[in-house]
């Protein structure tokens, strides 16, 4: 029962974000500095995980074509599809579940506990609208573009390491990514990214909002946000597959 | 004035405040009294909206907060003020961009009046060197007085205080208590305080109002709470042995009675 009541709570709060803001330049302010909070703070992280996520798909998959007969081009175009399709946006965003979601669920469950959530109702502002809505639409806008990098640093550290071990020259690495390559993959990472994208800032919102209690409740949150974001985005990575693939 | 009718709330099947009824009078301090956990605070988020009474009215000056929909009782917060136990300060903005943000939010003046109005509420609770500061940075009572500065600067109609002596020296305590005269008089504001601060009670006390069990056990003011003959509001504010003297000394000082004990312990004591 209580997954439910959870469930109703969440969309009531997705509703209650949708309402005229009390002053759209302090809210076009608030959108862009979450953009830089979540875009840009990622940012580090994301070229890190991508790019070694790139070379070792390299190795891996060099390591399993012992066939002669396969042509070595192959390793790229699987390097490319796996990471488009899986590894730039399903890990980048389970990565920044972690990242960004214990970042909004904790600062959220502080204002909560320190009553500045309380203080911002007694002016007369939609906290809802003013606190959750800028996160969403800020990673909404940053996270898709962080994905689109995660792609192309993921295929160059493959590219890279490729070459730096020749295992792959990049000669027949460049050749191997522009064969058989299909434009509708990159569409469906983008409609992975921008689900994954919600489900990193709405939940981690939803769990640091409702917190009640002191500190010991505002690291609980945090922790079953990222969790709970993580099981999401791989149930939502599994059916998006199955349905758009 | 803020009149409220039969207010009633509980959680989980459990009443925590029982049909309070009372009115709260413009350009007073309005004191809502009372031990841990009888109520108070849950009175005054009614009070305020950010907890919705199960039964009852609250009436602002002739305008039923309770039968508003969530539009006009966003308007009506607009005309409120409010105080937090723990100053509620914005940790991450200045204390210049925390009294700055509700006029950012709702005011049309220019960046230069804000500014000037800014500083006219800092200067007025005494604060004129902290603008730059973070509320890391500064004490509790200074956080406090940063706390009513935000809460007035869009001149409101109403104050609220939830314990605004909480975690302070004596000392500072009647510096805040004194401040929050001052502009509830200079401003003609209906100011309604929780507390169980006893300096308080007898300092700024206009009308008192004694919440015991979730429900309004004894009402009146600072004078009268000195005859007051109610045993549970008595053992409440004169717990002590020291308070308990003080009481008498008081009741003498009222009933002109002072000079003559004086005499008398003088004759006693030789």
């Amino acid at each position: 029962m209580k997954i439910f009541t959870r469930f109703g709570e969440f969309i009531l709060m997705i509703k209650g974000m949708f309402t005229k803001p009390e002053n759209w330049r302090m809210y076009w302010k608030e959108l862009m500095h979450q953009c830089v909070e979540l875009g840009i703070g990622s940012l580090g992280i994301v070229c890190i995980v991508s790019v070694f996520i790139g070379a070792v798909s390299t190795l891996q998959t060099a390591y399993q074509f012992v066939s002669p007969i396969i042509p070595r081009s192959v390793i790229a175009q699987i390097v490319r599809d796996t990471v488009i399709l899986e590894f730039a946006p399903t890990i980048t965003c389970v990565v920044l579940a972690g990242v960004v979601g214990s970042k909004i669920s904790s600062e959220l469950g502080n204002m909560r506990v320190s009553e500045q959530i309380d203080a911002l109702e007694i002016m007369g502002i939609n906290t809802k609208a003013y606190l959750i809505l800028p996160k969403i639409t800020a990673a909404l806008i940053t996270i898709p573009m962080l994905v689109v990098l995660a792609m192309t640093l993921g295929i160059w550290g493959g590219r890279f390491v490729g070459e730096v071990t020749g295992i792959l020259p990049h000669e027949i690495f460049d050749r191997g990514l522009v064969e058989a390559f299909v434009p509708y993959n990159v569409k469906f990472a983008l409609t992975k990214a921008y689900t994954f994208a919600f489900i990193i800032t709405a939940i981690p919102a939803y769990f640091g909002y409702n917190v009640k209690g002191g500190a010991l409740e505002i690291g609980r949150a945090s922790t079953t946000a990222v969790v709970t974001s993580c099981i999401i985005i791989l149930l939502a990575d599994y059916v998006l597959a199955a349905v758009l693939l | 004035m803020i009149s409220i009718t039969n207010i009633a709330k509980g959680f989980s099947d459990k009443p925590v405040i029982e049909g309070v009824s009372a009115e709260f009078e413009t350009g007073k301090c309005n004191l809502i009294i009372g031990a841990s956990g009888s109520g108070k605070t849950v009175l005054m988020k009614c009070l305020v909206g950010l907890i919705t009474p199960d039964a009852g009215e609250i009436i602002y000056d002739g305008e039923n907060f309770s039968h508003m929909n969530d539009d006009a009782k966003k308007i009506m917060r607009r005309k409120i003020g409010m105080l937090f136990q723990g100053s509620a300060l914005f940790d991450s903005k200045t204390v210049e961009q925390n009294i700055m943000f509700p006029l950012d939010m709702f005011s049309n003046d220019t960046r230069g009046e804000k500014q000037k109005r800014v500083d006219m509420v800092l200067d007025r609770v005494n604060l004129n060197d902290a603008h730059k500061k973070f509320p890391a940075e500064i004490s509790g009572g200074m956080k406090k007085r940063v706390g009513i500065a935000r809460s007035i600067v869009l001149n409101p109609q109403y104050l609220f205080c939830d314990e605004p002596n909480s975690g302070l020296d004596p000392q500072t305590s009647l510096v805040i208590d004194k401040l929050i005269r001052e502009i509830t008089t200079e401003f003609n504001i209906t100011t309604v305080i929780n507390t169980h601060d006893m300096n308080s009670v007898m300092e700024i006390g206009d009308r008192i109002l004694y919440m015991y069990q979730g429900k309004k056990e004894w009402e009146g003011n600072s004078r009268e709470i000195i005859f007051s003959k109610n045993e549970k509001l008595n053992s409440f504010i004169f717990a002590s042995e020291f308070l308990k003297d003080a009481k008498d000394m008081r009741m003498l000082e009222v009933s002109g009675k002072i000079d003559e004990k004086r005499n008398m312990d003088q004759l006693l004591n030789g």
